[in-house]
């Protein structure tokens, strides 16, 4: 029996480092990285089949629902290896799988010496995927290579074991084969963990020195902290410092988990557990940072430590302006949780009060936007994702914009977008399409490599804000939800950029202002005129819809004025049916929002701010999919 | 002190459902597979005498019955014999005003001379008739069955036989139907020997053959715009052949405003008979079962036929009263109005949906073009 009674198992702050791996686990979203986290946790008997629940390391029920882990977490597995009979401490350091939360994934492999690429064996390796596991190798990580989901009918193991020994530079016979669900090669995988990814080595006589790899805010516990010690120690006799602010913090507890925590006298060289200080906001404790102590700081800082930097933003209006306060409260609450998320309070004409938001990319925004909704019961809108541009003005002074309404409207010397390096993993046959909808999206190609014989890289530039623009859904729809996406920002470009307006009767809606490229401008001009014609109802006058650049008029579309508005019947029967009409229109005029004389429905506000693809996820989720 | 209570009583059969229509009517097959009118409705003006009982024991006025309609469904099914019994009855129980109206709404199809005779000897003085359309693929994407002769035929029988009122009923909008068709249905319908019309525009209900058409894409909706343009050309030509609007869809002259109309307008009392009748006796409404078969049962087990009833409130009362008395020529008195609201319609007296004569004299009225944004007004009114 390879498992250890956890009690006669190497302790925290006592282990030899000759006794630790540490790894992380890279797969994409379904590729089954919580199933096989699962059954390592069974297998090692850190929970039993009593406690045991379907993906246990996910918190979030968000998370748990849509399969995807947004938060690493650390797991002390206890192992005793069926090759040599020795007893190890494996730590298992979760990694998120989502293009939007890189940076944390960095820190994640930087926390580890060894990687188990998993690949979904039916599906084959995916675009972010890949890019984690080039990362993974620059940071010079051992890689194993791992199929998943052996089980399955539709498994390719050799195929895609070939794939994978290309990119990795091994043998097809090197790849493991294992089954999360049914636990099928999951013990020879713990033990070739502990065989080919080497122990970490530290100074255990340095000044403690340990990489925060997560943050994550807990209510009754506040910020609890992940940490990989490097070298010294940590105690709890220690009070300990951030070393890129310099503050200084008690320590009040520090742990394992193993999966439920576990407090310790300390963490050693190569140890990974948790700490809590009693800080409350996760901003003071980030991701990347060195820990040290007070009494005998390090002088030298582990690298690779970056602020988060919003990418995308967007504006968050309550649908009832009466919501404002719940919603500032709830953001409140989420950045205590979230370093990565700012915002800024926000007035449009249109839509109200609300809060322009930042976020590290869509999905970033959309599982924020929907945290808010679920846990606050809050209903928003949400204006179209901007990126930020760099524009320098007729005086050479530059301005940063992140929301169309602060674009200048007089002299413009030039306009700088943030552009991305994308890569695209599908099957050949998509080649064209693929290609076709980058040029589209003004890309430039980089280049393209086979994979296999049937699946290809494409590497392209793209401006972000193309991306940012339903781009994954139509990538999604012209591939057959092949291919897969990564990206990684790579400076910025200046670009024949302009703003749109979007005007009622002559009356500027902000809310529909977008910064759009030149050759462009017309599509989306046209696009919103026609789009809000059909939403918005007829009024008592004729309401001309123009879509403008400046003072120059683009597009054009009007309403015509209402000719009847009138119930021809109403006898006995009719009458209360009439009134009871009545009293809905009433409540349907308090949710009109005036612009200028113009009354629009704010279903015509959410309908012009939601793409096609929007509505069909909308119709999935209702449809429970 | 009381009022006096209007009847109307429901005639829940037709030969066959019309595509657009969505009221509450069945056919013989639906309430009993391979019956007939004759069958399904044995018994059925017994079971509405029945009910009148009801309504005599609750109702407390001693005011003899001003008005009387016949509606449904195709009234004109029943034999007119029996709705002589129940007319007699009704008579017994509350008495009748000297001038009392009864009227009844007929099928074109469903009538001979004799029929019409025996109807007018029942004691009914009203008639109006369901013509629609002169356009046979008018009524045919209406899925109505007569034939456009047989109209002028009943017309003019109705009048031998000694109705004073006769009255058709049209309808406009109709998809495919042109503004020719229209003006021609108009020219039909005023070559006829009447003294009233209604006409309507199709509305596309919600559950019907024709709103299933529509939602497939088979027969386009009606427009809006045109639909306008057809009220505004009824209106003209039937203000020149010498009829005056008096409620918004309905026009009259030699004094043949049917009565019972003005009652609901005005917010009158009267009790509705028959499955799915409303009724409305101050400021209270209840409604009956909607199912014959529902509605007989009850009857029969001497239970009320009530399904549903509520109390209006003050709020209730004076959106009822808004929204209903704004569509009579006459208005609404500008007394009767908060400040807010009249602040709230004043635009429309200088871009012309209210008349200005009728504002300096002290009422809201509507002009031609407000007409047709009747329910536009009465919602700045009340909101």
């Amino acid at each position: 029996m390879p498992a250890i009674d956890l009690a006669k198992a190497p302790q925290p702050a006592s282990t030899n480092p000759a006794q630790i791996r540490n790894f992380c686990i890279i797969a994409h979203i379904d590729h089954g990285k919580s199933t096989l986290a699962d059954r390592m946790l069974g297998i090692t008997e850190v929970v039993d089949q009593r406690n045991m629940r379907a993906q246990y390391l996910d918190r979030m029920d968000i998370e748990r629902e849509r399969g995807i882990t947004i938060k690493s977490q650390a797991v002390r597995l206890p192992w005793r290896s069926g090759l040599d009979g020795q007893e190890y401490i494996l730590n298992m350091i979760d990694t998120p799988g989502h293009v939007d939360f890189n940076y944390e994934v960095s820190r994640s492999l930087a926390a580890s010496e060894g990687a188990v690429l998993l690949v979904d064996c039916a599906q084959g390796i995916e675009a972010q995927t890949l890019a984690n596991l080039y990362l993974a190798m620059e940071n010079n990580l051992t890689i194993i290579p791992v199929l998943n989901k052996i089980d399955l009918p539709a498994a390719q193991p050799e195929k895609f074991a070939e794939e994978l020994a290309k990119l990795i530079g091994c043998q097809p016979e090197d790849c493991l084969r294992v089954s999360g669900k049914t636990g099928a090669g999951v013990t020879e995988l713990l033990d070739q963990i502990v065989k080919q990814i080497p122990a970490p080595v530290g100074d255990p006589n340095a000044p403690a020195r340990a990489l925060i790899f997560d943050s994550v805010y807990d209510t009754y516990r506040g910020v609890v902290t992940y940490v990989r010690v490097v070298d010294g120690h940590l105690s709890t006799r220690d009070q300990i410092q951030m070393f890129s602010t310099g503050v200084r913090h008690e320590m009040l507890e520090v742990g394992v988990i193993s999966p439920e925590p576990v407090v310790s006298k300390g963490l050693g060289v190569g140890e990974v557990g948790y700490v809590i200080t009693g800080v409350k906001d996760v901003r003071q404790s980030r991701v990347g940072d060195t820990i040290t102590t007070y009494h005998n700081p390090t002088k030298v800082a582990l690298s690779g430590y970056k602020d988060p930097k919003p990418m995308v933003f967007s504006g968050l209006f309550p649908l009832d302006g009466a919501e404002y306060p719940m919603l500032r409260e709830a953001l409140d609450k989420l950045q205590l949780n979230d370093a990565a998320l700012v915002y800024e309070p926000e007035t449009s004409a249109a839509l109200g009060f609300g809060f322009r938001c930042g976020f590290l990319g869509l999905l970033h925004m959309e599982i924020v936007r929907e945290r808010l909704e679920r846990e606050a019961g809050l209903s928003l809108i949400s204006t179209a994702p901007s990126v930020v541009y760099r524009v320098v003005k007729g005086d050479g002074k530059d301005l940063i914009v992140t929301n169309p309404s602060e674009f200048p409207n007089d002299k413009i010397e030039a306009v700088f977008e943030p552009i991305v390096r994308a890569t695209v993993l599908a099957p050949s046959e998509f080649i064209g399409a693929i290609m076709e909808l980058c040029q589209e999206r003004r890309g430039t190609l980089l280049g393209m490599d086979y994979l296999s014989e049937d699946r290809v890289e494409i590497r392209y530039t793209l401006p972000l804000a193309e991306i940012v623009f339903d781009f994954f859904d139509q990538l999604k729809s012209k591939t057959r939800g092949y291919a897969s996406l990564d990206y990684e920002p790579i400076g910025e470009a200046e670009g024949d950029l302009v703003k749109v307006d979007i005007l009622l009767q002559s009356e500027g809606v902000d809310a529909f202002s977008a910064i759009v490229h030149k050759d462009k401008a017309y599509a989306y001009g046209t696009m919103m005129t026609s789009k809000l014609r059909e939403l918005i109802p007829r009024q008592q006058f004729e309401v001309p819809i123009q879509a403008a650049i400046g003072s120059r008029i683009i597009a054009r579309e009007s309403i015509r004025a209402i000719r009847k508005d009138v119930l021809a019947k109403c006898y006995g029967g009719d009458i209360s049916r009439k009134r009871k009409l009545l009293e809905k229109q009433k409540e349907g005029k308090k949710r009109m929002k005036m612009v200028g004389r113009v009354e629009v429905p704010q279903e015509a506000f959410i309908a012009a701010l939601t793409t096609d693809a929007d509505v069909d996820k909308a119709k999935a989720k209702a449809k429970g999919q | 002190m009381s009022r006096p209570l209007s009847f109307y009583i429901h005639i829940p059969y037709c030969v066959k459902r019309c595509g657009y229509c969505d009221f509450n009517t069945y056919t013989p097959g639906e309430l009993k597979p391979g019956s007939d009118v004759a069958e399904v409705s044995n018994g059925y003006i017994d079971l509405v005498i029945q009910e009148s009982k009801i309504a005599r024991s609750q109702v407390k006025s001693d005011e003899k019955i001003p008005t009387i309609f016949f509606g449904g469904g195709t009234p004109t099914l029943m034999e007119p014999d029996d709705l002589g019994r129940l007319l007699k009855s009704l008579e017994n129980d509350f008495g009748f005003t000297r001038d009392i109206e009864i009227t009844i709404e007929a099928n074109p199809d469903t009538v001979s001379k004799e029929k019409l005779s025996a109807l007018r000897s029942a004691g009914i003085n009203r008639i109006s008739f369901g013509m629609q359309s002169a356009s046979a693929h008018v009524l045919a994407t209406l899925d109505r069955t007569h034939n456009p002769d047989n109209v002028v035929k009943a017309t003019s029988w109705a009048r031998q036989v000694g109705f004073e009122n006769v009255s058709v009923d049209l309808i406009y909008g109709t998809p495919g139907e042109s503004m020719e068709d229209w003006e021609r249905t108009i020219e039909s319908a005023l070559a006829l020997p009447i003294n009233h019309i209604s006409a309507y525009s199709l509305i596309v209900e919600s559950g019907t053959k024709l709103a299933a058409q529509v939602a497939r894409g088979e027969i386009p909706m009606p427009d809006d715009d045109q639909s306008a343009d057809k009220y505004l050309l009824a209106d003209q030509q039937f203000s020149a052949a010498g009829l005056n609007w008096y409620e918004l869809s309905n026009w009259e002259r030699d004094g043949g405003a049917c009565r019972h109309n003005i009652a609901y307008w005005k917010g009158d009392n009267w009790w509705g008979l028959g499955p799915g009748a409303h009724s409305h006796l101050d400021g209270a409404r209840f409604w009956n079962v909607k199912h014959p078969n529902a509605y007989r049962e009850r009857i029969e087990a001497e239970l009320s036929p009530i399904m549903e009833s509520e109390q209006l409130t003050s709020a209730q009362m004076e959106s009822e009263r808004v929204m209903l008395g704004i569509r009579l020529p006459q208005g609404l008195p500008k007394s009767s109005l908060t400040s807010e609201s009249l602040a709230a319609i004043e635009s429309y007296l200088t871009s012309g949906e209210l008349s200005k004569e009728s504002w300096e004299d002290g009422r809201v009225s509507l002009t031609l073009a407000g007409r047709l944004v009747a329910d536009r007004i009465v919602r700045e009114i009340l909101m």
